[in-house]
């Protein structure tokens, strides 16, 4: 193999200022996270554990094995969202690992709302779902939940990817052999008694959780019956006389014991089917992509120092080197797993889009993952380039990138726009995970493009009804519209909204690659089948 | 020479025993119990019969049956060891009867000095020095009280019987002698069947003194010169030396023509040891004649370069004795310690279990170990609970101690409380060096030696959780190999986590007290919250089950040991016992089922308190146990009932046997 040699000069200014920058930017990143993650206020949680519960974040903790990595998934959910906080849109979700499997880990966070359903949570829970089913995880459910929120049941519960779909999903994994578990921790109400009454196996949690079609009060307004939570619906019902529930729990702990038995009796193998290597950390220290990347993401930088720090050994064996060089292919290995890798390096002309369609079609010969590395302004425009099919060729690559079976992960790693986006596998193209850099930006177009198209077509309008535009003016015009853009096309924007899964220090990018290269290998590969490719 | 013995015996001594015949090239026959089938003096004898069940009374003191095997093997002589048959002049008759060797003296020295009373009478004709006292066959209270007067106080009765300190009394003053009289009367009625008592003026600061005598069926008879067993507890030796510190040659060469007189009074042959009680003013009253090969026998030989089962067997087959008494001289200090299973901290109580771990320092020159069992032998309620005898030697009595402490801080046990620590602490006394030594030593010094049990270190959490946190790195490494998927970072016990630094909590239990340490993980290790602060540690475990740590950049070396939920840390010397505790984990299964209630120590059912299928409350006690002397009772988890009791009164039931089914009532909440 190839070993790329680095032009990095790590005691430039350039490198340093750049260090300092992504430094600032990462650790607001840090900072914003360790807030989520705390969930819900003070008092909430105090009156959690008052009442001898665990937090849902401990929860996970005792859940997974000693040390093991917890992947989680949707961090940002709900932020800045709803006017309110709702942290993590009130649930955990991730890959985890439970006696040596990885498993998607659901966690309620009753301290947030209650645990009820935002949009977004049942957005984040359809999302993690969806992971699972695409990669086999066996999922497990902690619930502490008191369903949907009610004041925004219009956008919870009646459409297609709303709350119900949670039980549909449930059904389906189970029937194709994807483990459904739940462990009943606190509230299950209503709609929610689903979850562990669609569970392969159930836990519930004596004097804590309970499980009713109908609460206590609803009980009492319909049929008069005065009966506490308990007597309605906790563990002595369920586990002795209803049989909704199969483990009988004492404690939060407990439950998660049962939980990590259940899972060790699975008896499911994961079949790794690629061929793999010894893993060799990269030549060069992983943070030191903070000083190859510029936070201005009109500033352009060589996509080779990011590989080079990304991939085994720093060894890399390009397709094509010589050819649409604005596009890097090539092979590597990530912790041992022999991965295929698009990475813009510029913007896209039609021989960078002919190269990658080649070179995905050969990955999807051979089963190998696909890692699109995202930092695209788009296609190439103007007469010459549409006039040489520059929109038949991008196709070619859409098309390429959309029927590419073998696992796909994107890294948006600074600007995602326009058709750029969806040719490198953007959301739209479901990659099996979306990560994107705190640095990065999603939208249609630049907010100074944006800006910039806006106002020429507003001038074009006054200039034809013989009105004049003043520089000022029209300053004060383009300014709100690249404000907006940046404010939407932010990361924490993005995330908030679930169009990724989650938002990674770019130093991190390796382990989360390999963590999430590792989870999608719990399913097979599948084969692919191109559409027409336009010639 | 014999071509083949047989070994009445187990444990060390047997052990010990073998190793010598061995080496002369004799066969050897072992005999076990039950409890001992898989003992280490089986596997090393070259034939081994079993000879009943584990009490002694069944297997080891069987006379006849140790017999039998005898001749059935074809041994021509029996080595009785110490304990016993070693003094019962009925085994060694019967051993002549059948014409087979007894390695000991004739049963008529034997018999002469089974009875202390008699005894004395016998070395007082033959001129040995004794301590004023009254050994007559008359019993009578009221001549007791007026004999003990006339001897004076402080004044010791002892049972004529007795030994290991059964039926014996110190009375201060005259008014309490009726009632210390009683009570050595009861004691040695029911230890030995026979309530005759002696009296014996009692020193205040008395050592104790023994000589090795050995004499030959020629008449030779000589001594191997004086051990110093004075530091002792309750009459029980647990250091003994030779050289005795101080001893003059003039006394030396006293006590030993008193002992050779002694030995040759009762037409001695063979291995004896001649005890003396050594007054402050250098008078020495002669105590009692062991006729028999001594526990502490490895002192002498390590003085002496000489080995006593060899000469043992060498005078029992009628040669002479290698050596004259001129030939003989001692070489440097030995000094024994006695490595027992035993709590000091517990009045020694024994301590019963698996030895889960046994470590014992490195044998060279300078350090000996007899020991009878390996690392997963069970110390039984059976025998005695000695573990090793640990043997250190040096050129003199300073270099001696000082190997001595090194070797008792590499003694290693875990699955019995022993008394390595409480040994340590009488080998570090300035007393101790100072050769400030006499029986009372232990209880004069006993604060000094008995530290309050202190709250684990933070040295000790940190040891404790590191090797947690490194068998997880090895498990998942195991893990990792035996994968399809051997290389995915999910394997990593990094505890990583997305955009934030994670943590994981261990909690243990102490004594009585909960700590809890919060363990961060860092790059190449880990960083501790320790009670006492932060400490940074990382560490590896090497091939021989050490823990090399490194806290805060000091180098540690450490052992520790895994069972269960317990761990036991040996650092420096000292064990200290933490109690893994997973909260929620699998304890609470119990109180989700029916509880089954199970033993918590090996012991004896001594009561039964309630009928089977009697409804009972949450707490009702069901069942008493009886362990190391200490009653269990075992009471209703919940509101139930007795199914079945699997133990009936009386019955023997081993640590976590399930003792009762208990059926829960259903309750409603």
């Amino acid at each position: 193999m190839t070993t790329l040699k680095t032009a990095l000069n790590v005691h430039s200014k350039e490198f340093r200022t750049n260090v300092d920058s992504m430094a600032a930017i990462v650790a607001d990143l840090r900072e914003k996270a360790s807030e989520i993650r705390l969930g819900g206020d003070q008092r909430s949680r105090a009156k959690h554990l008052e009442r001898g519960k665990l937090l849902p974040r401990e929860r996970v903790r005792q859940l997974l094995d000693v040390g093991a990595p917890f992947l989680e998934l949707s961090q940002f959910a709900a932020y800045n969202v709803y006017g309110e906080d709702v942290p993590a849109a009130g649930i955990i979700t991730g890959i985890g690992r439970v006696m040596g499997q990885e498993c998607m880990i659901f966690a309620n966070d009753a301290t947030v709302k209650g645990g009820t359903y935002y949009p977004l949570t049942v957005k984040k829970h359809l999302r993690a779902q969806e992971i699972a089913e695409a990669n086999h995880l066996p999922c497990i459910y902690l619930v502490d939940s008191g369903g949907v929120f009610l004041p925004r049941q219009e956008e919870v519960f009646p459409d297609r990817d709303h709350f119900g779909r949670i039980f549909y999903n449930q059904a389906n994994m189970s029937g194709k052999g994807i483990p459904q578990i739940a462990a009943v921790m606190g509230s299950c109400t209503a709609g929610g008694a689903y979850m562990p009454a669609m569970s392969d196996e159930s836990i519930i949690v004596r004097r804590q959780g309970t499980i009713f079609l109908a609460g206590p009060p609803l009980v009492k307004a319909a049929i008069g019956e005065v009966v506490s939570a308990e007597d309605l619906g906790g563990a002595e019902v369920h586990c002795r006389t209803s049989g909704v529930t199969d483990h009988y729990a004492t404690n939060d702990g407990h439950a998660l014991s049962i939980a990590r038995r259940i899972v060790g009796n699975l008896n499911r193998v994961k079949k790794q089917p690629l061929a793999v290597r010894e893993p060799v950390e990269p030549l060069y220290d992983p943070s030191e992509i903070h000083g190859v990347i510029t936070t201005d993401t009109r500033k352009p930088y060589d996509v080779h120092e990011v590989i080079a720090r990304i991939v085994d050994g720093s060894e890399f064996d390009e397709f094509k080197q010589l050819y649409g060089t604005t596009l890097v292919c090539g092979f590597a290995h990530i912790w041992g797993y022999p991965v295929g890798i698009v990475a813009n390096n510029g913007i896209l002309f039609s021989e960078s889009a002919l190269k990658g369609a080649h070179f995905i079609e050969l990955c999807s010969q051979r089963g190998i993952p696909l890692i699109f590395l995202q930092n695209v302004t788009g296609f190439m425009v103007g007469s010459k380039y549409e006039a040489g099919g520059i929109a038949k060729d991008g196709a070619k690559m859409v098309t390429a990138v959309a029927c590419a079976n073998v696992p796909k992960f994107t890294v948006i790693t600074g600007g995602s726009y326009g058709a750029g986006n969806y040719g490198m596998c953007g959301r739209a193209f479901s990659p099996r995970f979306l990560w994107i850099w705190p640095n990065a930006r999603v939208s249609v177009m630049g907010g100074e493009q944006a800006a910039s198209v806006l106002a020429t077509v507003k001038r074009d309008g006054m200039e034809a009804r013989g009105e004049t535009w003043s520089a000022e003016e029209e300053e004060l015009f383009r300014k709100p519209v690249r404000d907006m853009y940046e404010h939407q096309g932010h990361p924490y924007y993005a995330s908030a909204r679930l169009w990724d899964d989650g938002i990674i220090d770019p130093a991190d990018t390796r382990m989360v690659l390999g963590l999430g290269i590792s989870a999608t290998m719990n399913a097979p590969v599948g084969k692919t089948k191109f559409g027409i490719f336009r010639m | 020479m014999f071509d083949k013995i047989l070994i009445a015996n187990r444990g060390e001594i047997a052990c010990r025993v073998i190793r010598t015949a061995k080496r002369l090239g004799v066969r050897t026959v072992a005999v076990y119990s039950d409890a001992d089938a898989d003992a280490l003096h089986v596997a090393l004898a070259d034939e081994a019969y079993h000879i009943g069940p584990s009490p002694a009374r069944e297997s080891y003191l069987l006379s006849d049956v140790i017999l039998d095997v005898a001749v059935r093997s074809g041994a021509q002589a029996v080595h009785p060891g110490y304990g016993f048959l070693s003094e019962n002049a009925g085994f060694a008759e019967a051993c002549a009867t059948a014409g087979i060797v007894f390695i000991g003296p004739p049963c008529a020295a034997i018999r002469a000095m089974g009875s202390k009373s008699a005894a004395k009478d016998i070395m007082g004709a033959a001129g040995v020095p004794l301590v004023p006292g009254y050994h007559g066959q008359e019993q009578g209270t009221d001549f007791l009280q007026t004999e003990a007067d006339r001897i004076g106080y402080p004044l010791l009765i002892k049972a004529s019987a007795g030994g290991g300190g059964k039926g014996m009394r110190v009375v201060a003053r005259s008014a309490d002698f009726g009632e210390a009289l009683a009570g050595a009367r009861r004691e040695a009625m029911s230890g030995f069947g026979d309530d005759h008592v002696l009296l014996e003026r009692y020193l205040t600061k008395p050592r104790h003194i023994e000589i090795q005598v050995f004499a030959d069926s020629q008449g030779n008879a000589l001594h191997l010169f004086e051990r110093d067993c004075s530091i002792q507890r309750r009459h029980q030796k647990v250091i003994e030396e030779a050289p005795a510190s101080g001893m003059t040659t003039s006394l030396r060469g006293q006590m030993g023509a008193a002992a050779v007189a002694a030995a040759r009074a009762i037409n001695y042959v063979g291995a004896g040891t001649v005890e003396f009680l050594l007054d402050e003013d250098g008078s020495f009253y002669f105590m009692e004649m062991n006729t028999r090969l001594q526990v502490e026998h490895p002192v002498t030989e390590m003085i002496t370069g000489l080995d006593l089962v060899e000469w043992q067997l060498l005078v029992a087959s009628g040669e002479p004795m290698p050596r004259a008494q001129e030939q003989l001289e001692i070489s440097g200090h030995a000094i024994e310690a006695r490595i027992y299973a035993e709590d000091p901290l517990r009045e020694f109580l024994p301590s019963i279990g698996k030895l889960r771990h046994l470590r014992t320092p490195a044998e060279s020159t300078h350090v000996r170990i007899d020991s009878g069992v390996r690392q997963n032998d069970e110390v039984s309620m059976h025998y005695d609970p000695m573990i090793a005898k640990l043997v250190v030697w040096d050129c003199d009595r300073s270099s001696a101690i000082r190997r001595l402490r090194q070797a008792l801080a590499e003694f290693q046990v875990v699955g019995v409380t022993t008394n390595t620590v409480f040994l340590g602490s009488v080998a570090a006394h300035p007393a101790f060096a100072a050769g400030e030594i006499d029986t009372g030593f232990i209880e004069r010094h006993r604060t000094a030696l008995f530290p309050e049990a202190v709250p684990a270190s933070d040295r000790i959490l940190a040891l404790a959780s590191l090797d947690l946190m490194l068998e997880r790195e090895v498990e998942a490494g195991q893990r990792a190999h035996s994968s399809s998927d051997p290389y995915s970072p999910w394997h990593q016990t990094s505890g990583w986590r997305l955009n934030f630094d994670n943590h994981h909590d261990l909690h243990f239990i102490d004594g009585e007290q909960a700590v809890t340490v919060v363990v961060h993980y860092r790059p190449g290790g880990y960083l501790l919250d320790l009670p006492g602060g932060s400490l940074f540690v990382r560490g590896e475990g090497n091939a021989g089950g050490e823990l090399l740590a490194d806290l805060g950049g000091m180098r540690v070396k450490a052992t520790v040991v895994r069972s269960g939920n317990m761990l036991t840390v040996l650092d420096q010397g000292k064990s200290h016992l933490l109690i893994r505790h997973d909260p929620g984990a699998a304890g609470d299964e119990d109180e989700a089922a029916a509880g089954r209630l199970t033993a918590p120590m090996p012991g004896k059912v001594v009561a039964i308190l309630v009928e089977v299928g009697t409804r009972v409350e949450r707490g009702t006690p069901l069942l008493i146990m009886e362990a190391m002397k200490m009653e269990h009772t075992i009471n209703a988890p919940c509101d139930g009932a007795v199914a079945e009791f699997h133990f009936e009164v009386g019955g023997v039931v081993n640590e976590g046997a399930e003792l009762l089914d208990f059926t829960a009532e259903v309750t409603s909440i």
